[in-house]
């Protein structure tokens, strides 16, 4: 009776080490200390169920194997990916936690429901049904991302609803049909058409909506992880996976506001500007345009020793290019030449929300001159020169002014009110948005080609032969 | 039916709680808190070693619980090891 308490009593601890745990995610100023919170909260649950449990040798031996195999794993892969490739990491993860959640659930069924009840059947098929979509949606995410999967045609028409409905009829029928044969073929019906399904969801969804994807697969391994707590009758893992599911819910939403989307035309909506997504741009993106300027960094370094006021809008191509040090560099050598130089960073500038300002802080960048987008805005018009690194869709005027475009609603960085604009890019391509952007052919706007590092350094060493930077400190 | 209705019970309030922690979330946090909330699911650990637990001499069982036990190990410590690692860069400045 008294381990009852002891694991009660921790299991408590643990609850309410998580809950503040995702309060304190929610503030900057607590976010660090509240992630090692919410971990200790986990390693505690853990603790918690081992000393319930009481393993013998032999479940011991495979818990083991399996902490070590994964532990080390986890480890290596959070150490060593790079901050650029944060999304599909994020992906990578949750999916592998929806697998988790799915294998328990087919272990159960096949191994261990000859006692199960009807909750236990039920929760058996939410857990497979939402852990199998959690998992191949989540891979499907990480490969888009990736750049090893582009959106094929077919699932841009309506076809792929057809198939999607014929495969949650699939995966349903399975589910009913599971309670009278748990351990057959209704199992592998779920199995299959749900992770399907998860493919069939997600790969027609565009590249600039993945994040919202990724939030959500992340809800739903929350709620994987609930049902599984069902299947095996731990509340802790209920609460938790309720509490991961519904925040997840409410981030979903918030990240949806942040990108003017809706969640319902993200998921059945399909890529904006439809087709165009990888293309390899300088194909298709390139007609549409008529009034190109362009010019070089010599011309772009002389109006940057004029200015008084530079901003910079940094989108993912400059991470790409891992010009984030450039940059950096870049903004010291005009501040020391009495240049007042700021970032512009759009709510969903990088491929998430947040992830510029995280690429940023690696290269030393201080945090006060990164400027949200609706402190910056007003200032556009006070500005000397704005130069957009690999940004394109969060700086297109239409989404402002053409109804007809796509990207109409879409809050942007109203770049277009400067006196200068200069835009640093390999070529007219397209966003991820797929269609043309009108900034670029504003006549006070001037298209820098090249790869973004290159042109910083380039940048750098005309400001140097000027002079620039050398005057202050000497 | 008791046990069901106090599993529904904790669900209910825990989904209650998950809406009303995440309120305002500045735009910075998005990518650390999604990956933060992601490494708490990972907490299916439980029911991995739950299933070990139950699994007894049963090699295949044993075997599909260690899977899973790995992978939700695999989401746990990576996720938390890289919201960590984002949310170091944070810091340095917050603090300032």
């Amino acid at each position: 009776m008294s381990t009852n308490l002891l694991t009660d009593a921790i299991d408590l601890v643990a609850v309410l080490l998580l809950g503040l745990g995702i309060k304190g995610l929610s503030k900057v100023r607590s976010a660090r200390g509240a992630n090692q919170l919410a971990a200790v909260a986990i390693a505690l649950a853990v603790l918690g169920l081992l000393i319930e449990i009481r393993p013998g040798p032999m479940a011991w031996l495979w818990i083991a194997a399996g902490s070590a195999a994964g532990g080390l794993a986890g480890v290596i892969t959070a150490l060593r990916v790079p901050m650029t490739a944060m999304p599909e990491v994020v992906a990578l993860f949750n999916g592998c936690g929806g697998l988790a959640s799915l294998l328990v659930a087919v272990g159960v069924a096949l191994f261990d429901s000859d006692g199960a009840d009807m909750v236990a059947l039920v929760s058996i098929d939410i857990s497979v049904f939402v852990g199998a979509i959690t998992f191949s949606g989540s891979i499907v995410a990480m490969a888009k991302l990736q750049g090893w999967l582009n959106t094929p045609a077919w699932t841009q028409s309506s076809l792929r609803h057809v198939v999607n409905i014929f495969l949650a009829v699939a995966a349903l029928v399975g589910a009913v049909l599971l309670p009278g044969d748990p351990t057959g073929l209704p199992l592998w019906l779920v199995v299959i058409s749900s992770s399907l399904l998860g493919v069939g969801v997600t790969l027609p969804i565009g590249g600039a909506d993945m994040p919202v994807v990724i939030s959500l697969l992340n809800s739903y391994s929350g709620v994987a992880a609930a049902a599984a707590g069902f299947v095996v009758g731990s509340q802790l893992l209920i609460v938790a996976g309720a509490m991961v599911g519904a925040a997840g819910l409410i981030l979903t939403q918030v990240m949806c506001t942040a990108m003017n989307r809706s969640l319902l035309s993200v998921l059945f909506g399909g890529a904006l500007g439809s087709g165009n997504q990888g293309s390899s741009g300088a194909a298709g993106g390139e007609q549409g345009y008529s009034r190109i300027t362009s010019c070089s960094p010599e011309e772009c370094a002389m109006a940057l020793e004029q200015a008084e006021r530079v901003v910079f809008v940094p989108g993912y191509g400059l991470a790409v290019a891992q010009a984030q040090h450039a940059l950096r560099e870049l903004s010291k050598l005009l501040e020391n030449h009495g240049v007042e130089v700021s970032y512009a960073i759009h709510p969903v500038a990088g491929r998430m929300p947040g992830h510029m300002n995280v690429l940023l802080a690696e290269a030393d960048v201080p945090y006060e001159q990164l400027i949200e987008m609706d402190v910056i805005n007003p200032e556009f018009p006070r500005t000397d020169v704005v130069i957009v690194l690999g940004a394109n869709d969060v700086v297109n005027p239409d989404a402002k002014t053409d109804s007809s475009s796509p990207l109409y609603g879409m809050p942007v960085l109203e770049v277009d009110q400067a006196r200068q604009v200069f835009v640093v890019k390999r070529s007219l391509s397209a966003g991820y948005a797929g269609i043309p952007n009108a900034l670029f052919e504003l006549p006070q706007t001037a298209m820098v080609f090249g790869d973004a590092k290159a042109v910083l350094n380039g940048l750098l060493s005309e400001l140097r032969s000027m002079g620039v930077g050398k005057v202050k400190q000497l | 039916m008791s046990a069901l209705s106090q599993a529904l019970w904790v669900l209910l309030l825990g989904s209650l709680l998950g809406l009303e922690l995440v309120g305002k979330v500045p735009p910075t946090l998005h990518t650390p808190l999604m990956s933060g909330a992601n490494a708490i699911s990972g907490i299916t650990v439980l029911a991995s070693l739950t299933l070990i637990q139950k699994a007894g001499d049963n090699q295949a069982l044993l075997l599909i619980g260690a899977l899973s036990l790995g992978f939700a190990l695999f989401n746990v410590v990576g996720g938390f090891l890289v919201t960590d690692r984002m949310l170091a860069m944070f810091r340095r400045k917050g603090d300032n």
